[in-house]
């Protein structure tokens, strides 16, 4: 066993905790680790090439950005601010929990891409997050609205995981199931699939108690530092 | 039938319009990197296929690329700062680039109204409607979308639409549009790449033997008689290995060859569907904890404009964590039932 490419791990892990720029880091790793696996120029070169190419799919994100881009600029973030503000009884948790469900149930019936960071947290749920946070406890300072918006993009990250592994025709259930029968195991998908409803289950208990805890907090945050005048007009 | 390699184009087109727009201003690295970074979405499909017919050079020519990418990533200066510099976003939405008259988004979002979700809401809904009914369609005997990748195509389709929709209410030029895009593009700067290049180092780590020399290393260590040991060093090997690569799909036949399958599956008796299962989900804990997994914990950090890289997973590994405990004990009652 040749345990030399390990240093490209030890590369990643060193860059990451010293905070280089994390492409020059990847980068760098990849060619420590194929170097050290004793792999030639260019062999290297290919296996880069063909390995990015194959990848590409991870930028189409890029293809929502001339449209949110062109809504932001027409002011679509401060609609949704004002839209969200206008629910008497809308709260943080009420709106984020509720998104936090709706993302898994479309993750499950396989629809993982409708939703994400480009296409819906930064136009919509983000923005809609901080006006809902604002409602029950006033204007948000800067390192509230980023706790908030960072909540918002962690809700989606949850509700996209642990939603789709039970949909059947996911990668992840049919690499599972690649690998088994690979070593002469049979499997239905459908028997793969449903074993990841109790996880999907205990992902949403978990995360919704989180961020009623997190609204809870913000409160108290924003009453300590808050002078009581203000806080009369926020209650109101 | 539109493929995939059709949107692939489209987007190749924005980032060529991206690095044409940062040329005229002179900004030479920044639009060198939009330039290579084009290169896959238009020529992937020839390299493939060159690539398949046994000519390796236009691949090494990618690879070159890849390394040319990460070089002008971390030099050029031009290249936005991951932590968002709120000035220099202004100055390039006042700069050269062909904009509607600077209106206040506060004032314009009185004017449009609700009007404003409209072209933002088509997105998932066209989505939804063509990854559906997509592959149903037929027009002239041939399918309408490829059914393997139906979602991923839907997606370009709906973006496409939902610009046309975009500029429709806004009345702005097509010209102003990609320009927006392309701030926005400009302002994610390299972390946009960085997806990318993760999934390249992933393939580049199972191709020179990293996951086998892990897996090795964790079989020596476990006593390899005690079902619940195994377990637990499966379970936390698919959370470290998944940390290290930003990827659970890449962690997970690793650790099912190493670990999994020869102790677990075949040695103590565990039930194969349920391991894999929640095997692969304890993974997706460590997908939550790590900037290797750049596409969902620093994309978005730079998209809301954090000014912690980290602020993200600060926001989630109280969960990840929590679920961790959780599945493993799923895994401890289901997988003997």
């Amino acid at each position: 066993m040749n345990y030399w490419p390990l240093l490209g791990v030890a590369v990643v892990v060193a860059g990451f905790a010293l905070r280089r720029n994390p492409v020059l880091v990847v980068t760098v790793a990849g060619v420590v680790s194929a170097l050290a696996a004793g792999m030639g120029i260019g062999d290297l070169l290919a296996l880069l090439g063909r390995s990015f190419i194959d990848n590409r799919a991870l930028l189409l994100l890029a293809m929502t950005l001339p449209v949110v881009g062109l809504l932001e600029r027409f002011g679509l973030r401060e609609r949704a601010r004002e839209w969200i503000a206008g629910f008497r009884n809308l709260t943080l948790t009420r709106f984020l929990v509720a998104y936090l469900g709706l993302r898994q149930v479309l993750s499950m019936l396989g629809l993982y891409d409708l939703a994400g960071h480009a296409q819906t947290v930064r136009p919509l749920v983000a923005p809609m997050s901080e006006a809902a946070a604002a409602r029950t406890v006033g204007e948000l300072d800067e390192d509230e609205r980023e706790r908030v918006a960072a909540l918002a993009a962690a809700t989606d990250n949850v509700g996209r995981f642990f939603g789709e592994d039970v949909f059947l025709a996911f990668g992840a259930v049919l690499l599972i199931q690649g690998f088994y029968a690979q070593h002469g195991i049979a499997l239905d998908p459908l028997a793969i699939a449903l074993w990841a409803l109790p996880t999907a289950i205990a992902a949403f208990v978990i995360h919704a108690l989180r961020i009623a805890i997190f609204e809870r907090r913000m409160r108290r945050r924003m009453r300590d530092t808050r002078p009581a005048t203000e806080r009369v007009n926020a209650e109101a | 039938m539109l493929r995939l390699e059709y949107v692939y184009w489209l987007l190749g087109a924005f980032l060529v319009f991206t690095a044409a727009a940062n040329l005229r201003e002179r900004r030479f690295a920044v639009a060198g990197f939009w330039a290579i970074l084009a290169c896959p979405f238009l020529f992937g499909e020839a390299i493939a296929a060159a690539l398949a017919s046994g000519s390796r050079w236009p691949a090494q020519a990618m690879g070159v690329g890849v390394l040319a990418l990460g070089i002008l990533a971390s030099q050029s200066r031009g290249t936005p700062a991951l932590v968002p510099d709120r000035k220099n976003n202004k100055t390039a939405i006042l700069g050269r680039t062909s904009q509607p008259k600077a209106e206040d988004p506060g004032a314009s979002a009185q004017r449009f109204g609700n009007r404003l979700f409209g072209p933002a809401l088509l997105i998932p809904l066209v989505t939804l409607l063509l990854a559906l009914g997509g592959p149903h369609l037929h027009w002239n005997g041939a399918t309408l979308l490829d059914a393997k990748q139906a979602t991923l195509v839907a997606l370009g389709l709906a973006c496409s639409i939902a610009f046309v929709a975009a500029l429709r209410v806004t009345r702005a030029s097509v010209g102003a549009g990609l320009g927006e895009g392309r701030r926005l593009l400009d302002a994610m700067g390299w972390a946009a790449l960085l997806p990318m290049l993760l999934a390249t180092l992933g393939s580049v780590f199972a191709a020179t033997g990293v996951g086998n020399a892990i897996a090795a290393l964790v079989g020596d260590v476990i006593p390899v008689d005690s079902a619940l040991a195994c377990l637990l060093a499966f379970a936390l090997g698919m959370v470290v290995f998944t940390t290290i690569m930003g990827n659970a799909f890449a962690a997970f036949p690793v650790m099912m060859a190493g670990i999994g399958l020869p102790l677990l599956v075949q040695r103590h008796g565990a039930a194969p569907a349920v391991l894999g299962s929640l095997g692969m989900l304890t993974g997706y804990c460590g997908t939550l904890l790590t900037p290797m997994a750049a596409n969902f914990n620093i994309v978005p950090a730079v998209l809301l404009e954090l000014r912690d890289q980290y602020g993200v997973i600060r926001a989630q590994w109280p969960t990840a964590i929590v679920l961790l405990a959780v599945n493993v004990v799923l895994m401890a009652l289901l997988v003997w039932r």
